[in-house]
């Protein structure tokens, strides 16, 4: 038999879930699918009905996944009527893995031990790419198309190119991951990663937490990419040992990128010249060096998110608002990602800073992030938030404007009332 | 699909996005509502005016963003009979053609003018200018998606797999 031509990251694992030997980008594969995730907004109210007229049940409900974050806690009669036909679908599915007001899908996930490298997984939820993060090649996919996995348990897929993105140096203080993809949208544009593969590497991803690489990886939705896949390391392992992932369980040797695999591009970037970004409305795409932006006043500061308010974005604005307090005519408000970041942050004194300096602490879930939960803005409102996306109108009125940067940037933004450079403020 | 559908074109910039498709204010509330927002923010008069199969013709990167299929039920909800761009975000794509939304990548999408009427042949992934004839050559889909399409979408097409299956299973 002839040798393996050598293979990206991306190849193998989509060459293990459709069980071949070797797959070429451009082929249209089937691949099976390890787990299926999918949260209140997009799951069961929308695949319920589906799976009724096909009179379908899962294929096997062990490998679904569901969490409650987009709508939690409701805040009126619809709201609840979602979180509680989602409650009564996963018992009567058979579903078991249910997190029902924990925190944010992509960030639960994991935290629950769900991923490990090698993985083959699809989330109701654009920004699924996150579990890249593990070495998982994970995307997301819409209702419809998740109940066609509910049923069959399969999926298909064009076998993506690899896009290389490579960061060398070591981050300045201040500049975190945020900055980093921020800077990546602005080079590469919201379309930049063309449905492929994007896979992050260079010596600064190693000095990375997960918490900082999810980020990354969450965003490579912002690039367009499918997936945003970060190879497994001694890191990753630390990480899924620390959520009950069994030893046995965590591969790091078979996911890696073989050294001659072929990257259909690749993008250089200096870490040590990274400077705070901070994207302008109404795009990612829109960033530039907080510098440019410096003296717009603020009403509202978010610190929220699934790519902004885990434990390490907590620590990153405690840093800036200790001995603090938020401006007057600006508010600070902070959705902790899942519950177990909140613990963590109330453990090691950091919530205490936040509260200590102004913030208003909100519930963990999706909150004001796409506009389904509390802290909407109001017309004409300006807000710097740790998010995702700045589209315009999805934080509330149609007229807001929504900057996005790290949660050093935001949280320096709540104590000015305008934005300003967060290293200013980190003594 | 029918092979001869014709509509008036709607013109949009690129990177048109979910949000702008079906605004997140309006997603709780029922889709009849949320369509009456699609496209308020670029195109106030859009949700209003549009007619069955015209067709929305984007730029680069249409339909980037969440993965909210209302983004794609909201146009099939005003009727639009396809949608066509240079390029389209992965997700958005994939949702049009699983509700059986018939989307044509077209790198020539940005010659197409502003208020042509096209005629749209599907299986031929061409467009023609009724008024010109000039003809615009798009990607064609491969034939299991047109399938897909033609069978209304995934739901209808897995329904036709699962009688086939659960017959056999029946048989055995
Ligand atoms: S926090 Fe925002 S970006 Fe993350 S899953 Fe929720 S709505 Fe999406």
């Amino acid at each position: 038999m002839a040798q393996k031509p050598p293979m990206t990251l991306a190849e193998k694992l989509v060459a293990r879930a459709a069980g071949l030997e070797v797959v070429r980008p451009g082929e249209v594969v089937t691949a099976k699918v390890d787990l299926a995730m999918m949260h209140d907004s997009g799951g069961p109210r929308r695949v319920a009905p589906m799976l009724e007229r096909l009179q379908a049940r899962l294929w096997d409900p062990d490998k679904v996944v569901v969490i409650s974050d987009h709508y939690v806690p409701a805040v009126d009669a619809e709201s609840a009527g979602i979180l509680d036909l989602t409650r009564k679908w996963v018992k009567a599915a058979g579903v078991t893995k249910f997190h029902d007001m924990q925190g944010i899908c992509h960030v639960v996930l994991p935290e629950r031990g769900h991923l490990r490298p090698g993985l083959f997984v699809v989330g109701g939820d654009s920004h699924s790419p996150t579990g890249g993060a593990f070495g998982t090649y994970m995307f997301g996919v819409g209702a419809t198309e998740m109940c066609g996995v509910l049923v069959t348990g399969e999926i298909w897929l064009r076998v993506p190119e690899t896009i290389l993105l490579h960061w060398a140096g070591k981050l300045g203080p201040g500049v975190a991951a945020k900055d980093m993809i921020l800077a990546m949208c602005a080079r590469l544009g919201m379309d930049g990663g063309r449905y492929q593969a994007i896979q992050y590497a260079g010596d600064t991803l190693a000095g990375l937490a997960m918490q900082e690489r999810m980020t990354l990886s969450n965003m490579a939705a912002e690039l367009g990419a499918q997936t945003g896949l970060i190879a497994p390391d001694a890191v990753t392992r630390d990480y899924l040992l620390s959520v009950g992932v069994p030893a046995g369980e965590i591969d790091i040797a078979t996911w890696q990128s073989d050294a001659d695999a072929k990257v259909t591009e690749r993008h250089d970037f200096d870490a040590a010249a990274l400077s705070p970004m901070v994207a302008a409305p109404h795009s990612p795409a829109n960033s530039a060096a907080v510098a440019e932006h410096k003296g717009v006043s603020v009403d509202q500061a978010y610190i929220g998110a699934c790519t902004g308010a885990k434990i390490n974005d907590l620590r990153m604005a405690a840093s800036v608002l200790k001995g603090r307090k938020v401006a007057s005519g600006t508010r600070l408000l902070i959705a902790p990602a899942s519950a177990r970041t909140t613990a963590e942050a109330a453990a090691d004194g950091t919530l205490a800073t936040l509260t200590e300096a102004g913030a208003i602490l909100l519930s963990s879930g999706c909150g004001a992030c796409a506009g389904y939960g509390a802290g909407v803005l109001a017309e004409n409102e300006t807000c710097i938030a740790s998010t995702a996306r700045n589209f315009k109108g999805r934080m509330g009125a149609g007229s807001s404007k929504v900057y996005l940067g790290s949660p050093y940037t935001v949280a320096a933004a709540a104590v000015a009332g305008h934005i300003v450079d967060p290293r200013e403020m980190l003594s | 699909m029918s092979a001869a559908s014709t509509g008036r074109v709607w013109k949009f910039g690129d990177n048109i996005d979910t949000d702008v498709l079906a605004p997140g204010l309006y997603m709780k509330g029922p889709l009849t509502e949320l369509a009456k927002h699609c496209l308020e923010a670029v195109e106030p008069r859009f949700a209003k005016e549009v007619k069955p199969s015209d067709i929305v013709v984007g730029g680069r990167n249409f339909g980037m963003g969440s993965s909210r299929e209302q983004a794609v039920m909201v146009l099939r909800e005003l009727g639009v009979g396809a949608v066509v761009a240079p390029s389209f975000a992965g997700i958005f794509y994939r949702n049009a053609l699983n509700l059986g939304l018939l989307a044509l990548v077209c790198s020539e999408a940005g010659q197409i003018r502003a208020d042509a009427v096209l005629s749209v042949d599907a299986a031929n992934a061409e467009l023609c200018d009724l008024d010109t004839g000039k003809r615009y050559a798009c990607e064609p889909l491969p034939a299991h998606l047109l399938q897909m399409i033609a069978d209304g979408g995934l739901l209808p097409n897995l329904q036709k797999k699962l009688k086939v299956q659960r017959s056999k299973e029946a048989q055995a």
